[in-house]
């Protein structure tokens, strides 16, 4: 148990350390690289306590994904020019006020969930369904989600199904004016439509495109 | 004590585990070049020890005594990062792989997933090397890298959900041992085919090295990179090869089973039989190299997101309805 303990708390001080270094960081990548550091011990603590799924899941679906696009969006940003002073203290200034309130709103919600659910045994149920310890994780997950939980699993695969369909059209536009490499016409090209034998006037010239 | 000659014990494991994994990097990457050579009519490296064998531990020690040069505008931590979390992370991946009943360094519950996580976590060591050299053709080869691993990951994803509902568990050595009848390379050969291909993209393997297309990219993310962190790299790319093709051969060619359970076949040990199909499959990549051109990245990125996706997803659905209206779903537990 001791070895246990001691991983635990090497794993969680890592966690603290790295989601603190997160905000004060000023390289924005060297944030994304600590929100990443922060995913992997988090899942390892998942991991820590026998919830191998979940913890894999972290590692895929956060590390694997959506870290990189992170990464990809920062990645192009200009660092020289987000660490000159100025920027930092006008931005400390707007972002104390509105990240306190955020803080302060999660550490509330934080304290009604686990508060509630630690002093109140009918806060929230629990599981509708006995656990069952003789079958994996993976099971027992599966089991819960497919059949007493199936709306609102379906219904927020919904809701990621229309944000992501929202964000492509945001980010789709038909371009007047542009030549578009279409796959099927590149096939479909013979001998016959696209060369042509041209007699050239000398001083004139040729045309194309027209 | 116990605790002690626990970890050392784990420790042993680990070490033999790697070693050979390391030196049958080398030789994969010499019959990588011998077999590339052959298809263009060429000898390849045959000069260093036998048949050119130690072609590829001569080319290491050049690495080594080379100097390892950090371009003065690269973010330095992240530079050295890079090469170290390549190369670990395509080596811990193998603690999951079973080369026989018995001999797998970690045999979990969530084997499958273990592996998928890592190979998708496999993508920061480009994106950190291209970024921290803080140059054009690294910036260019790993931004690609990233798009193309994270789309080609999607459709892996799908294909390994194909293979998990005809097994019923995430366990590598429950998928052999389900395949005992027959490989899932038949029923669900289409599979197959479309797993072959997106880890060819996965591993940047041509005709999909477009990260490392070096008439556009002069070395993609590697461009920086020199000495023992280019060997690094290099060596963590060919292991990720090796790993993708054990684990195309367990979800799909039986592992360590032999091919017919008959007198002669099954006396050889399940680990001849791994690296038997591991090679195999290694030589079908090396082929592929050395057949086919290049692809465009717009092309690359249509086949995997409106190709590959949508008949994998499909996919999913008929193996599903075939095992549940045959009432063939493997049984719980």
């Amino acid at each position: 148990m001791l070895a246990h303990s001691l991983f635990f708390y090497f794993f969680s001080t890592i966690t603290v350390f790295s989601a603190v270094m997160v905000t004060v960081s000023r390289n924005t990548v060297y944030s994304v690289f600590f929100l990443i550091l922060v995913f992997i011990s988090v899942s390892i603590l998942f991991i820590m306590i026998g919830a191998e799924f979940l913890g894999m899941i972290m590692l895929i679906v956060y590390v694997g994904a959506v870290a990189v696009l992170f990464l990809f969006v920062v990645m192009m940003l200009n660092v020289t020019e987000q660490i000159t002073k100025r920027s930092i203290k006008k931005g400390l200034i707007n972002n104390i006020s509105v990240g306190s309130v955020v803080g302060i709103i999660i550490f509330l919600e934080l304290l009604v969930a686990v508060g509630g659910w630690k002093y109140k045994s009918n806060f929230a149920p629990f599981s509708s369904s006995e656990l069952d310890l003789s079958v994996s994780n993976t099971h027992a997950l599966g089991n819960i989600l497919y059949t007493d939980y199936i709306h609102l699993f379906q219904i927020s695969g919904m809701i990621l199904l229309v944000s992501m369909i929202g964000a492509i059209t945001l980010t789709f536009k038909k371009k007047e004016n542009v030549k578009r490499q279409n796959y099927f016409d590149q096939i479909k090209r013979e001998k016959e439509s696209a060369v042509s034998l041209v007699e050239v006037k000398s001083g004139e010239g040729v045309k194309i495109d027209e | 004590m116990t605790y002690l000659s626990s970890f050392f014990n784990e420790f042993y494991k680990i070490i033999f585990l790697l070693l050979p994994i390391l030196v049958s990097v080398a030789l994969i990457v010499w019959l990588d070049r011998r077999v590339w050579a052959f298809v263009q009519k060429r000898k390849g490296p045959n000069v260093v020890g036998p048949f050119g064998l130690f072609q590829t531990l001569a080319d290491a020690l050049k690495y080594i005594f080379k100097e390892i040069i950090i371009p003065a505008s690269a973010n330095k931590t992240i530079f050295i990062l890079a090469p170290i979390i390549t190369l670990t992370l395509s080596l811990i991946a193998w603690a999951v792989i079973p080369f026989s009943n018995k001999l797998v360094l970690a045999n979990i519950n969530v084997g499958i997933l273990y592996l998928f996580a890592i190979s998708s976590l496999s993508v920061y060591g480009i994106i950190m090397g291209g970024w921290a050299s803080n140059s054009k053709y690294p910036f260019l080869g790993a931004i690609r890298s990233a798009a193309q691993m994270v789309s080609y990951e999607v459709s892996i994803g799908v294909i390994i959900i194909n293979v998990l509902l005809c097994v019923g568990s995430l366990n590598l050595n429950k998928i052999i041992l389900a395949q005992e009848n027959v490989w899932f390379i038949f029923p669900l050969f289409p599979m197959f085919v479309i797993f072959f291909i997106s880890s060819l993209a996965e591993t940047n393997r041509p005709p999909f090295d477009l990260p490392e297309a070096e008439s556009e990219l002069v070395a993609g993310y590697q461009t920086e990179y020199s000495g023992m962190m280019y060997a690094m790299f290099w060596l963590g790319e060919y292991a990720n090869i090796l790993l993708l093709c054990a684990l195309g051969s367990v979800l799909f060619l039986g592992g360590w089973l032999s091919p017919i359970d008959i007198y002669p076949f099954n006396i050889l040990p399940g680990v001849f039989w791994m690296i038997f199909k591991i090679l195999g499959l290694f030589i079908l990549f090396s082929l592929v190299k050395a057949i086919v051109p290049r692809y465009r990245f717009d092309q690359l990125m249509r086949l995997g997101w409106k190709i590959f996706l949508p008949l994998s997803l499909i996919w999913v659905v008929l193996t599903a309805s075939f095992l549940f209206f045959l009432d063939m779903l493997p049984k719980s537990g």
